[in-house]
């Protein structure tokens, strides 16, 4: 009799700890006081560490500017260096709170694994890299090669695809993580580098002689990189969406990091409401209203972040193309504030 | 008489009525304790259930297992059964499991040749020789198997030319960067024949040596050596002459990029079969030594002493007694062989743990059910090793009448 | 008789001379070539030593670069490239662990080799001070040394049960007062809960005392040591992150061996239970553990565990690769003292029994301190086996001295031929005298032991 009692103590216990109240994930990273942001092993331009262990990288700007919107702090943020392979179980398990890693938007991903893509930070497309010497000027001759890939991405798709499609031959060798991918094509293992030409382009850097490799004039494919986060809390979904919302709109409303406390006095009701003088956007999305304000004076807006990281002002010189914004041409296209 | 039984029995109806702690009964508090074990146990593992459940519930995650099913979309680097990019998952689990059998079957037979002549190497007279070993063995087993296998990969076959510049081996054989280019043999029409001569030899040839060993048993010696190498080679290179060489052979051939035609010999293949078997081999001599020397010495002696020679003392007397202590620990370094050709992940060898627990789990999602196939998968490999290794072990153990 | 005999010698054969001569040169010439095998046996050695040895002699020392900062200097060197080392040193023993506070590891290493030596020789004094200094004492200091302590404990049991939060974030000293009310509450409740299970289990008032006392004791040490890493000792946190090479190898090593001990004392004894359901649990626990490769653990435990948790809900990462490479090397022990137990002969159970002792006098001081001795060098050779599968951490992100070794290759900086053959060598020769220095040691416990017996 009383070993019954204690058997069902024990279970009420074990029920009690289990019967918990889902916390939203804004409150639970204001609780805990960081931002858990997933990123790459090292993509330069994209995500990668110094040998102190600081991050810089479009994709760690956008981390640094959801941080920023929620506590005004852009350096609250831990960041877990992800292989692509392991990215989507880190964020399915909640290790990390938004996984910003040149991760493309596909339907599967957006479905069955449980995510939402929030947004597009880099239109991009999946390219070739050879060394001058094979003498190579177009993808279509690359039948019988050796193509170096990385798994657990859309490119490993891409290319099954492209040289299937074909009728081509090749052999796959598909490594773990970029820098084993990158040091095997540098070692003579593959005749062909495949992946999105904007990795291409950094991961070029990282070659013994990066001017002795050239990069094929074919894109094989759709790849809009974004970041992601997992489903079930839509609160945090749009606070992610709309961090980079407000850093393209303040692009395409002249707003920079320079200018934005001047910014801040313009008759212009466009940008005032995405600085918060008018309105309460901010409140809406669980931020403050001043989340604009922030993003952009520790940050910067879209145009910046790109120049700074990819574009002309960084070493991968990067031409914006299809990352202009619309109304110069480009994809770049970011839904009213109001 | 009757008053000390009266006083026996009042003695013990007070012991009986005094207050007793439940916990004295030793059998009650063996259940009591495990029923609180189980009841943690169960507990735990019903919150960790319902944990998953809601997890995976709140954030969309599908489940299931219909995802064998569904086109797997991504190529393999070396698949032993015919396998496409519009193959399933399912199909691709198989080419997996079949290239981490691959690596590990080959591996215990290469580690067990190679480690047994280490392990008599150590034993040897010779003292360079037997200091090599020493030496080999120590090195080895003191170094990482992810560092060599890294160490192979990286450094021995990364740093190898490229296809145009390889390495030419008489014979057909290139060796690059690429990996071992070997000829491959076509079997042609006829080469039935040879193989069922082959089969014939070979049993001719195990009669024999029942023959042999009942003569053994009388007695009698029998030298049988170079007749049983004579029924296995000569039937089956006869009916090659008779079938009218039926069996060629595609050489590798420089086209293009890469070499074509010919059997291919990946290196990440390479480097971990070189690293698993030189690494294994290590704990395996030290095993075979141990096992030598727990053989008294009057064995060989009683041996030297009917007119033995050195190597036949060793195979014939020291060990078969040696196999009976060796076998056990055989059985684990072979496990610990399997389980570590999952370290292929490193350095991309598609083995089972790279092609299902690494670009399935990524493409389909469905960690919890991916990990826990792969976790019973190695379980099953490591229970059916050791199931078949007792087998052996029990037919070695010591016949006592 | 004799006629029956074909031939007998009639006369003495001439005596021949020894067969190995004296004089110690001598002696090993003829011992390495006594015959055509080992003639062959023996040349074949002198090759192999040729070819291995002396090109390695070149390239480490010979033909190698000792000097400079960049690559530039081992340019046209066909040695070994050692600036390259100088360069990523900082990283090959701490990470990126932050360059002003590498004090603190360093002081972690130093303590530990003060500590660990005296231990490891046996005629050493103070033998249970040193061991209560290594194992209690030493793991709180590293971890607070490491991480800069100051945990910010929040809540405890009644805190996540009942929402205890009387004090709201009240701090003392770095120290939130709710969590420690709680904690103090907690422990006086465990104990009643205790002292009322006595009671309804009718125990008798001395063991009732004993249990409510267990319980305290246990709290107290427990809170202990959470007060030492709560305390706000100054130091600047540094996330485990950031932590890496040689220091992440130590760190997994020594926790996941300090751990695995106790638990595989543990499940060994489970094992041996005559309790049938503590003895399946142990054997599937066992079994399940020794079966699974480590890296699916390693994914499991880095990806996967927050999955298996209660929402918000988070284990730092490094400790959940800890808690996973502990439990995978208690299974390992487990096995190791179940030998060591069955080395016990029967009699020493029986006579501990004839003595009065219960079950858990019985093993810890008559069984256990016997076959925990016997098993030393297995148990060594058990800890050589986890600091070489401590490389495995690679696999799931976490740079140990392996990993930075691989994240070296990568910098285009240092992208010479020679580079690759430079850092295997170092980072093998580390491996090597680690791992060649405890077999060493093993070996010279078990010619001890042999020499105790005999």
């Amino acid at each position: 009799m009383h070993r019954f009692v204690y058997a069902l103590l024990i279970i009420a216990g074990f029920s009690v700890s289990t019967a918990r109240v889902e916390a939203a994930v804004l409150d639970q990273i204001k609780a805990k006081g960081f931002l858990q942001c997933g990123v790459s092993q090292g993509i330069p331009g994209f995500s990668s560490p110094d040998d102190k262990g600081n991050w810089t990288g479009l994709d760690v700007d956008v981390c640094r500017a959801i941080a920023a919107a929620i506590f005004n702090d852009p350096t609250k943020v831990k960041y877990t260096p992800l292989s692509a392979k392991d990215r989507f179980t880190a964020l399915q398990s909640a290790e990390i709170d938004v996984l910003s890693r040149n991760t493309t938007w596909t339907l599967s991903r957006d479905t069955s694994l449980g995510l939402n893509f929030t947004g597009v930070i880099y239109y991009d497309g999946q390219g070739f890299m050879v060394r001058k010497d094979k003498k190579v000027n177009s993808a279509l001759e690359l039948s019988g090669a050796s193509v170096c890939t990385q798994t657990g991405t859309t490119t490993e798709l891409n290319v099954a695809d492209f040289f299937r499609s074909r009728k081509m031959k090749y052999d796959i060798v598909a490594f773990a993580t970029a820098d084993e991918t990158v040091k095997a094509y540098d070692s003579g293992r593959c005749d062909v580098f495949t992946t999105d030409v904007s990795q291409l382009t950094a991961e070029k850097l990282k070659l013994a002689k990066p001017d002795d490799h050239i990069i094929l004039p074919e894109i094989i494919s759709k790849e809009p990189l974004g970041p992601v986060v997992r489903q079930g809390d839509e609160q945090w979904f749009d606070v992610v969406k709309w961090t980079l919302y407000a850093m393209i709109n303040a692009e395409e409303l002249g707003v920079t990091s320079k200018n934005v406390t001047e910014m801040t006095k313009s008759p212009n009701p466009e940008i005032k409401r995405l600085l918060g003088i008018e309105g309460k956007f901010g409140e809406a999305l669980g931020l403050s209203n001043d989340w604009g304000v922030r993003i952009l004076k520790h940050v910067g807006n879209y145009g910046e972040i790109f120049d700074r990281n990819v574009g002309a002002n960084s070493k991968l010189n990067i031409d914006r193309g299809l990352n202009k914004l619309w109304s110069k041409g480009g994809l770049q296209y970011a839904p009213p504030i109001r | 008489m009757s008053e000390t039984a009266s006083e026996i029995s009042k003695i013990a109806d007070a012991g009986r009525r005094s207050r007793r702690s439940l916990l004295d009964d030793p059998r009650l508090r063996a259940i009591l304790l495990q029923a609180l074990l189980l009841i943690v146990v169960a507990g735990l593992g019903w919150a960790l259930f319902e944990n998953v459940r809601a997890n995976l519930a709140s954030r969309n995650i599908a489940s299931g297992f219909g995802f064998f099913d569904v086109t797997a979309g991504f190529a393999i680097g070396q698949t032993l059964i015919p396998y496409a990019e519009s193959s399933t998952y399912g199909r691709a689990f198989v080419v997996g499991l079949l290239n981490t059998l691959l690596v590990s079957g080959i591996g215990i037979v290469l580690t067990t040749v190679l480690g047994f002549l280490i392990g008599v190497a150590r034993l040897s007279r010779n003292a360079l020789l037997s200091r090599l070993a020493g030496a080999y063995v120590e090195v080895v087993r003191n170094l990482p198997l992810l560092f060599q296998i890294l160490f192979w990969y990286l450094a021995v076959l990364g740093t190898m030319p490229g296809p145009r510049q390889s390495l030419s081996i008489p014979g057909g054989v290139y060796l690059n960067n690429r990996g071992i280019m070997l000829p491959k043999p076509l079997f042609g029409a006829g080469s039935g024949a040879i193989l069922i001569a082959f089969l014939a030899g070979c049993a001719l040839a195990w009669m024999l040596s029942l023959w042999a060993r009942r003569r053994r048993a009388a007695g009698k010696t029998v030298a049988t050596g170079w007749i049983t190498l004579a029924l296995v080679i000569a039937p089956p290179a006869a009916a090659f002459v008779l079938a009218g060489a039926p069996i060629s052979f595609e050489r590798p051939e420089l086209t293009g990029f890469n070499f074509s035609g010919g059997l291919r010999i990946l290196p990440e293949f390479l480097a971990l079969l070189v690293a698993l078997v030189t690494y294994t081999a290590a704990y395996i001599a030290e095993i075979v030594r141990a096992g030598i020397l727990a053989i008294p010495r009057g064995q060989a002696e009683a041996a030297y002493s009917l007119g033995l020679r050195r190597a036949p003392t060793l195979r014939l007397v020291v060990l078969p007694q040696a196999m009976r202590v060796i076998v056990p620990p055989l059985t684990s370094q072979y496990l610990n062989l399997t389980k570590n050709s999952s370290l292929a992940a490193a350095i991309g060898y598609p083995d089972f743990f790279y092609v299902f627990a690494g670009t399935t789990l990524n493409q389909t999602g469905q960690a919890i059910e991916i990990i826990a196939i792969t976790m019973a998968v190695y379980l099953l490999i490591s229970l059916l090793t050791s199931a078949a290794m007792n087998v052996y072990n029990r037919r070695l153990a010591l016949q006592e009448r | 008789m004799a006629g029956d005999a074909a031939f007998v010698r009639t006369a003495l054969t001439a005596s021949q001379p020894p067969p190995i001569p004296a004089g110690p040169l001598h002696g090993i010439v003829r011992g390495l070539f006594f015959g055509p095998l080992n003639i062959a046996l023996t040349l074949f050695s002198i090759f192999l030593i040729a070819l291995l040895v002396l090109p390695l002699m070149r390239f480490l020392f010979v033909d190698a670069a000792w000097q400079g900062t960049d690559s530039t200097a081992c340019l046209g060197v066909s040695g070994a490239c050692w600036p390259f080392i100088w360069a990523k040193l900082g990283q090959f023993i701490y990470g990126v662990y932050p360059e002003a506070l590498r004090w603190r590891p360093d002081l972690v290493f130093a303590l530990g080799a003060l500590l660990l030596a005296p231990l490891l020789v046996q005629s050493a004094p103070f033998k249970r001070l040193n061991a209560f200094l290594f194992f209690a004492i030493y793991p709180v200091a590293g971890f607070v040394l490491l991480t800069g302590g100051n945990l910010d404990l929040k809540h405890f049991l009644l805190g996540r049960l009942l929402a205890w939060d009387i004090f709201g974030s009240a701090t003392a000293a770095g120290l939130h007062l709710s969590f420690w009310s709680d904690y103090g509450a907690s422990a006086l409740l465990l104990a009643a809960l205790a002292a009322a299970g006595a009671t309804l289990l009718r125990a008798r008032a001395r063991n009732a005392a004993l249990a409510v006392l267990a319980v305290l004791a246990v709290f107290a040490v427990v809170g202990a040591m959470l007060l030492a890493v709560d305390l706000d000792l100054g130091l600047a946190p540094v996330e485990t992150r950031s932590w890496g090479g040689l220091m992440v190898t130590l760190v997994v090593a020594v926790t996941g061996i300090v751990a695995s001990l106790p638990l595989g004392i543990m499940l060994a004894l489970g094992r041996r239970s005559e309790m049938p359901i503590i003895r399946l649990l142990s054997v599937i626990f066992i079994e399940f553990w020794r079966g699974v490769p480590l890296i699916t653990v390693l994914f499991f435990a880095t990806y996967m565990l927050p999955l298996f948790l209660p929402t918000g809900v988070s284990v730092d990462g490094l400790l959940r690769v800890l808690i996973g490479v502990a439990l995978f090397s208690a299974a390992y022990m487990a096995e190791v003292v179940r030998g060591g137990l069955q080395a016990i002969p029967r009699g020493q159970y029986e006579a501990a029994q004839a003595l009065g002792l219960g079950y858990w006098r019985t093993m810890i001081e008559v069984v256990l301190p016997q076959a925990l001795a016997i098993v030393i060098p297995g148990i060594v050779n058990n800890f050589i086996g986890l600091f070489k599968d401590t490389t495995l951490v690679l696999i799931v992100a976490i740079f140990d001295l392996l990993g930075q070794l691989r994240a070296a290759f990568a910098d285009p900086a240092w992208a010479g031929p020679t580079t690759l053959y430079t850092g295997f060598a170092f980072a093998g020769i580390i491996y090597f005298v680690f791992c060649y220095g405890m077999s060493r040691y093993a070996h010279l416990l078990e010619l001890r032991a042999a020499a105790v017996q005999r």
